[in-house]
């Protein structure tokens, strides 16, 4: 059989990821006893096994079978599911997620680690299961002196339905030696009574070969959930007379015509491993979403499994717009005015179908994000350990969607804020129960959405920040002025200053002040804020705000000058004509309006960004009032334009991240508009003004923490 | 936009193809181009396009050289003002006045800039060695964008790093 296997190597890597990704999930969650969690978790490295025997890569099938034999016997019951046990299946799984990645990369692995985790892994087999290896020697040396294996192989009824063909197993049997075959047809129903798709025939078979026994297992290792095998090694002895009694039965096979009953479902056989292996694992099919969640994270989400009612519904939507658009090319085949009605209600059907056609499109992005948390509990699991805190995760809110490309980067910048969450955060037992909380710590994730964003809180019931030695820190780095009033939100802004921790000593999990920069940077990037909250003694909360897509984005169009902009309809809260009797000036030249009981600052774009426009006059100009973290702000605009949804393109790509722009789109006529970046805008406004307040010698100063607040 | 008067300075097409297959045969191809009555040249590979010169949206708070950003077929283009970033005279935007935009594909990524330039002016076909490495006395283009000079007939003409051209100044807010 010449099937290129090359070409299933892909979707063998990522099934084998999801798999090891299930493992995991499933060890943790183990409890003893819990058969259905350990029957998933066998399932998961007895494919794992199969496919990677099948694409010839040994070490990890060699690997994953003692994996497999460990949790073979978890499964029977003749072993218990001890928390040891678990932690050295944790690791095999890291180590198979190892010999995977070097067969992908086609690189090399850290033998000692796989080498020390086997050996474990046998040691553990070993203990307590001296009776079984013993056999399993005993079997050995048999194997020595045989010469050839007596196999009996008796298939269920429904094996050729599962893609299997004895004959293939049969021929790759006589490529290890001589083989003879016995069928049996005792099973065999009145020609009528077959089905042509069921196998009734069983076979005896007699392989003379000095191979090892599990190379003539392995033939059958597809097929071996499905049949009766059973493998007797024959000696020298014995030898000639099984010969002889079977070669009678070789007559038999040959002269048999119904040998083959299967044959009709022979082209079904061939079409792939992939439904062998959804044999293996039905629920994992009905369960899509669910196994889907559970996929891989760390490596890059090349591909995105969709679900078929989203494909389906994109489908439909394309059919439609096919009739709107043939509708409208007769319309225009000849058209006159008579027909002006028609030819607008076919394109408002038209608007209608690009709209829905573009929510389809942009909602196939959408993965929950579970993708992004279900490496936490591993993460957690390992840091209680290291750390020798006790602490659980709880997790909320997973199926939350989220784009894939945001997903894809919020990852490592959770893995941090958890990690921070579980080393500074989380107490050690002792200092807990002195403080009056449980002796377990916890550390939350949740999420969910909050207008057109996604909030991730990453919350922890520890020791809170100490506002104090975080400025006295900064202080000492030189971040702040020494007698610098400042909020607590701002306090806090100083844990994500490059090289800035509070930790006590750097330990190997956190502390050495990297990373909670990159963090923020990392966020800003996806367009989104982090907001730290936190009681001393109670714990803090990070929240991270992200936008749902990074693709669209439902814009109104400014003119500042000559230059138009875009503000994100999501945070404008409303648009203005000014009065004149609203403005107030205080504080020097602060500009505040007065929207009902809220003063607003005022804040002229042209300023910001050094443009110049004949409008300077406040009571000229229109204003648009934005709220961003709670602050809202005044933006004066010259003119309102259309409001539209537009395509963000980044100006990263070929440029960099510009402050207080968010990206850039490309409007009907061609020409570039920026995209305003309102937060963004609001610090460079706070940064402004904190330069301009320090080169007047700190006057007021207590103006600008209010304007934070 | 007059076509006639670019034409004077952009050579004829018909004339280039003929002596392409001479240059495809020995040494690298550099673009040069004219920037106040001085010739610079830049790998030929490099060059993605040559466009007209259109007034570009402006980014908010960017150094003077950077105009802004123009529209190329969907992508997001920066457009960088030689001249003044190589501080050499004023720039003023004639019809000969051109863009030439610039793909630079490093490791991982590759970034596209358009720079202004005051005309495009030839084809050069020149082996390494005769690139020779540019003495550092003075001048006003910074010596980590020069990659050497080449001599052609009695003239000199400066070879750009693409590289470092295409490196982008973090932008400092004025207040």
């Amino acid at each position: 059989m010449s099937v290129d296997l090359s070409q299933f190597i892909p979707s063998f890597l990522e099934e084998s990821f999801e798999g090891l990704a299930l493992m995991e999930s499933g060890l943790l969650d183990l409890k003893r006893g819990d058969n259905e969690t350990i029957h998933s978790i066998f399932r998961a490295a007895h494919s794992i096994k199969g496919g990677a025997g099948t694409f010839g890569f040994d070490n990890v099938t060699e690997f994953t079978h003692l994996v497999e034999t460990l949790l073979d016997e978890m499964r029977d019951g003749r072993r218990e599911v001890t928390s040891k046990d678990t932690e050295i299946l944790l690791d095999a799984v890291d180590c198979m997620r190892l010999l995977i990645e070097a067969a992908r990369d086609n690189q090399d692995y850290d033998h000692d680690k796989v080498a020390k985790t086997s050996s474990r892994l046998s040691e553990t087999l070993g203990d307590e299961q001296s009776t079984d290896s013993e056999n399993e020697s005993n079997s050995n040396i048999e194997k020595k002196d045989a010469c050839g294996y007596n196999i009996k192989f008796i298939p269920e009824h429904s094996l050729a339905k599962t893609g299997n063909d004895p004959i293939f197993l049969f021929s790759a049997l006589a490529e290890l030696g001589e083989l003879t075959i016995c069928a049996n047809t005792e099973e065999l129903p009145a020609l009528m009574d077959i089905d042509a798709q069921e196998l009734y025939l069983s076979w005896q078979l007699t392989l003379i070969t000095d191979v090892e026994e599990a190379e003539v297992i392995e033939i059958f290792e597809w097929v071996e959930d499905e049949c009766l095998l059973t493998l007797e090694p024959i000696t020298n002895t014995s030898d000639d007379e099984f010969t002889q009694n079977l070669s009678e039965g070789v007559n038999s096979i040959i002269s048999e015509p119904s040998v083959q009953p299967q044959l009709p479902s022979k082209a079904a056989n061939q079409i792939s491993l992939a439904s062998t292996k959804v044999e293996h694992e039905p629920d994992a099919v009905i369960e899509e979403k669910s196994k889907a969640a559970k996929g891989k994270v760390k490596a890059d989400l090349g591909s995105i499994r969709v679900g078929v009612d989203k494909v389906d519904s994109l489908i439909n939507l394309v059919g439609e717009l096919v009739i709107t658009q043939s509708m409208l090319s007769e319309l225009g085949n000849d058209f006159d005015m008579t027909k002006v009605e028609r030819l607008t209600n076919g394109l408002e059907q038209l608007l209608q179908n690009t709209k829905e056609l573009q929510e389809s499109v942009m909602r196939i992005r959408m993965l929950p994000i579970s993708f992004a948390f279900n490496r936490f509990p591993r993460l957690v699991h390992d840091l209680a350990i290291k750390t020798g805190k006790t602490m659980e995760l709880v997790i909320n809110g997973e199926q939350t969607e989220l784009d894939k490309t945001v997903m894809e980067q919020i990852g490592d910048p959770l893995v941090h804020l958890v990690r921070n969450a579980a080393d500074h955060g989380i107490e050690s037992k002792e200092i807990r129960l002195a403080n009056g909380k449980p002796e377990k710590g916890t550390i939350s994730l949740d999420a969910y959405h909050q207008g057109g964003n996604i909030v991730i809180e990453i919350k922890d019931d520890g020791a809170g920040i100490n506002r104090t030695s975080v400025l006295d820190k900064a202080i000492d780095k030189g971040l702040i002025d020494a007698n610098a009033t400042l909020t607590d939100s701002q306090v806090y802004d100083l844990l994500f200053e490059p090289g800035f921790s509070t930790a006590a000593e750097v330990t190997d999990i956190s502390g050495r002040g990297v990373g909670m920069d990159v963090v923020k940077r990392n966020i800003q990037a996806l367009g989104g804020r982090i907001q730290v909250e936190s009681t001393l003694g109670k714990g803090s909360t990070f929240k991270v705000n992200l936008p749902l897509t990074l693709a669209i984005l439902d814009g109104q169009l400014v003119k500042v000058g000559t230059e138009t902009y875009i503000i994100p309809l999501i945070s404008i809260v409303e648009s203005l004509q000014i009065d004149n009797n609203l403005i107030n000036r205080v504080s020097g030249d602060m500009v505040l309006y007065r929207l009902r009981d809220d003063n607003v600052p005022v804040l002229p774009i042209y300023q910001l960004f050094n443009l110049e426009t004949e409008c300077t006059e406040i009571d000229k100009a229109l204003l648009v009032v934005v709220e961003a973290d709670g602050q809202k702000v005044g933006l004066m605009v010259d003119d309102l334009l259309a409001q539209q949804q537009v395509v963000i393109k980044s100006l990263n790509d070929n440029y960099q991240q510009v402050a207080g722009i968010s990206g850039a789109t490309i409007l009907g006529d061609g020409s570039v508009a920026m995209i305003l970046d309102i937060p963004g805008m609001i610090n460079m406004a706070l940064e402004q003004a904190q330069r301009a307040q320090r080169v007047k010698t700190d006057g007021n100063s207590s103006v600008a923490a209010e304007l934070c607040l | 936009m007059n076509i006639q008067a670019m034409a004077q300075d952009v050579p004829v097409e018909g004339e280039h193809t003929v002596e392409g297959i001479d240059f495809i045969t020995s040494g690298d191809q550099y673009l040069t181009f004219l920037l106040a009555q001085e010739q610079y040249a830049v790998d030929i590979l490099c060059v993605e396009e040559i466009r007209s010169w259109e007034q570009p949206t402006k980014i908010p708070n960017a150094p003077s050289y950077i105009k802004g950003v123009i529209n190329m077929r969907g992508i997001i283009v920066p457009i960088v003002d030689l001249r003044l970033k190589f501080s050499i005279g004023k720039a003023n935007y004639l019809e000969t006045t051109v863009v030439i935009v610039l793909t630079y594909h490093s490791d991982d990524k590759s970034r596209t800039i358009g720079f202004v330039v005051d005309a495009v002016s030839d084809v050069l076909n020149v082996e390494s060695v005769d690139i020779k490495p540019a003495p550092a006395f003075g001048g006003c283009v910074g010596q980590q964008y020069i990659d050497g000079l080449i001599n052609s007939e009695n003239k000199v003409v400066t070879v750009l790093n693409v590289a470092n051209l295409q490196q982008v100044e973090k932008h400092r807010l004025q207040s």
